[in-house]
C-alpha cells in the first residue's frame, strides 16, 4: 500500500478551490492529512463531499424568500412580545425580542433604544481608571449636570450659579473649564464670586429674557459626545467595555482611547452612513442574529443574510414593508396584492403601466402556472426557418 | 479630543475588504457572470467604503465577504450616483 504524502493531499484539496466553498478546503485541509490514504480513498472521500455538497445546494428555482420568511416567521411568534433585557448594570435597559427584530426589518431611522459597545485600545483597556477617562469624554456633561442651584438677581440683571464641587471632581471638570465655557458664549461678563459660586452678569432687566438665558446657560454643553446621555463600564473577558445610552459613532470613533475597529452602535443607519453599506449589511445580520438567539430561537443564519441582502441590494437601507422591498416591486398586480389595493390599480392605471407577469403573485392572481421551481423553465421550439442555419 | 490621524474605516470588523475593478477586470467579471452592469447589487458612490478607495459612478466593486457559511464570498457592486 502506497500513503499519500500529507502535502500532496493538501494540493490535491486546494485543486477543488473551484468547487467547494473555502471553508469546507480549509476543513479537508486540517482533517485528511492526519489519516493515511492512497490516491484511490483520497478521491473516494472527495468525491463523496463534492457530491454531498452540491445536494445541499440550493435547487435552481427553489423560492429562497419564502423559505426564509417562514423559517423566521415561525419561530417568531414563539417570542415573548414585549421584553427588556438589561445589558449588565440594571438601571440599563435595551429593546430586544418582537419589538426590536420588527425594528430591525423596518430599518427605523432611530432605534428605540440607541445604544453603542465602545472598545477602548490597548492603552485604556485594562485599567477601570483610564476607562472612566475615556467614559468622562464620552457621556455628555452639561452645566445644569454639576450646578446646585441657580439664582437670578433681576435688579442687576445677572444670573448666579452655585456649583457642586464634587461632582465637578468626579467629571474631572474644572471652575476654569466652566468659565471658559460661559465666557465662549458671549452672553455677559463672567465673575468668580466665591469658591462654587458664578456670576453671569448682563445688563438685561427682562424677567422673561433672563429666564431663556438661564435655560441657555444650563443647557450649556462642557464635555462629552452629542448623544450620548448616559455610560455605564462593565468588565467584560478581561477588558473594560463602555456601553452608552444614545448613539453618535462618527463622533464616538474620534475619541481618544476608543478603539475604533470594534466600536459598534445599534443604529442601523449610523452604522451605513459612517462605515458604508456593506457594514450595515453586517449588522443587520448580527442585530437579527443576536435578537433571535438571545430568545433562544436557532434560526439559520442564511435565511438572515438573504433578508439583508435583500435590504441592502440598492446601496442604502430599504425596509421590508411598504416603503420598502414590498412596496417597490415592479409589478402592480403584486403590489396591489399586498397593501391598498385600489389605490396602485389607480396609479398603475393612470399611469399606463404595464405588469410583464414575471413574479410568483401576479401570476397567481392572472391564474398561470407560477415561475418557481419546475415552473420556472421554459421551452423555446425551433423554427423551420431558423433550424436550417443551424 | 480627535486623533489626528483619519482612522481607515477598513480596520473595523463590520467592513469587508472592498476592491476597485479596471474596466477589463469588470467586462471579464460581467461576462463571467452573465449580468449587466445594472443587475448587480447597487453602491452608492457617497458610500464611505467607495470614497475610500475612489471608485467612481459607473465602476463596479468587488467585495470579499467574511462569511460564517462559506467562509470567504466574493460579490460585486455597480457604483451608481446618488
Amino acid at each position: 500500500m502506497k500513503y499519500l504524502k500529507a502535502e500532496d493531499i493538501v494540493n490535491r484539496v486546494d485543486s477543488l478551490i473551484n468547487v467547494l466553498p473555502p471553508s469546507i478546503i480549509e476543513e479537508l485541509k486540517e482533517k485528511l492529512p492526519k489519516f493515511k490514504l492512497t490516491e484511490e480513498e483520497l478521491e473516494k472521500i472527495l468525491f463523496t463531499v463534492v457530491k454531498e455538497y452540491e445536494k445541499s445546494l440550493v435547487e435552481p428555482g427553489e423560492p429562497v424568500g419564502v423559505v426564509a420568511a417562514q423559517s423566521i416567521g415561525e419561530p417568531g411568534t414563539q417570542m415573548t412580545l414585549r421584553t427588556f433585557h438589561y445589558a449588565g448594570v440594571r438601571e440599563f435597559n435595551v429593546t430586544l425580542g418582537l419589538p426590536r427584530l420588527i425594528e430591525i426589518l423596518d430599518a427605523r431611522r432611530t432605534p428605540s433604544t440607541p445604544m453603542m459597545t465602545v472598545y477602548l485600545d490597548e492603552n485604556h483597556r485594562f485599567d477601570e481608571e483610564k476607562a472612566k477617562e475615556v467614559g468622562r469624554n464620552i457621556e455628555t456633561t452639561y452645566l445644569e449636570n454639576i450646578t446646585e442651584s441657580v439664582e437670578i438677581d433681576l435688579i442687576s440683571g445677572s444670573i448666579l450659579l452655585t456649583l457642586d464641587l464634587e461632582v465637578m471632581r468626579d467629571k474631572d471638570i474644572s471652575v476654569e473649564n466652566v468659565i471658559n465655557a460661559l465666557e465662549k458664549l458671549k452672553v455677559g461678563e463672567v465673575e468668580m464670586v466665591d469658591d462654587n459660586k458664578i456670576a453671569v452678569r448682563t445688563d438685561i432687566l427682562d424677567v422673561n429674557k433672563l429666564q431663556k438665558l438661564r435655560n441657555k446657560i444650563l443647557a450649556l454643553k462642557l464635555k462629552g459626545v452629542k448623544g450620548i446621555k448616559r455610560i455605564v463600564i462593565r468588565k467584560e473577558q478581561g477588558e473594560y467595555v463602555i456601553y452608552t445610552e444614545g448613539s453618535n459613532l462618527a463622533a464616538v470613533l474620534k475619541v481618544e482611547g476608543v478603539d475604533p475597529t470594534r466600536t459598534t452602535t445599534n443604529n442601523l443607519h449610523e452604522v451605513a452612513e459612517v462605515l458604508g453599506i456593506e457594514a450595515a449589511r453586517n449588522m443587520i445580520i448580527r442585530e437579527a442574529m443576536g435578537v433571535l438567539e438571545e430568545q433562544g430561537l436557532d434560526v439559520d443564519i442564511r435565511h438572515v443574510m438573504l433578508v439583508a441582502d435583500m435590504m441592502t441590494y440598492t446601496g442604502r437601507i430599504r425596509q421590508i414593508g411598504r416603503h420598502g422591498i414590498s412596496g417597490e416591486k415592479p409589478s402592480v398586480l403584486a403590489r396591489a396584492a399586498f397593501e391598498v389595493t385600489t389605490k396602485h390599480l389607480l396609479e398603475a392605471s393612470v399611469s399606463g403601466e404595464v405588469d410583464e407577469l414575471l413574479g410568483v403573485t401576479e401570476n397567481v392572481i392572472v391564474g398561470q402556472i407560477i415561475p418557481i421551481g419546475t415552473g420556472s423553465v421554459q421551452l423555446l421550439m425551433k423554427s423551420t426557418s431558423s433550424r436550417g442555419k443551424t | 479630543m480627535a486623533m489626528g490621524s483619519k482612522f481607515n474605516i477598513f480596520d473595523h470588523e463590520l467592513v469587508p475588504e472592498h476592491i476597485l475593478l479596471s474596466k477589463e477586470e469588470a467586462e471579464k467579471v460581467l461576462m463571467r457572470l452573465g449580468v449587466k452592469c445594472n443587475q448587480l447589487p447597487l453602491i452608492r458612490s457617497t458610500d464611505p467604503a467607495v470614497r475610500a478607495i475612489g471608485a467612481k459612478p459607473g465602476d463596479i466593486v468587488k467585495i470579499v465577504r467574511k462569511s460564517k457559511t462559506a467562509g470567504i464570498s466574493i460579490i460585486y457592486r455597480y457604483v451608481i450616483p446618488s
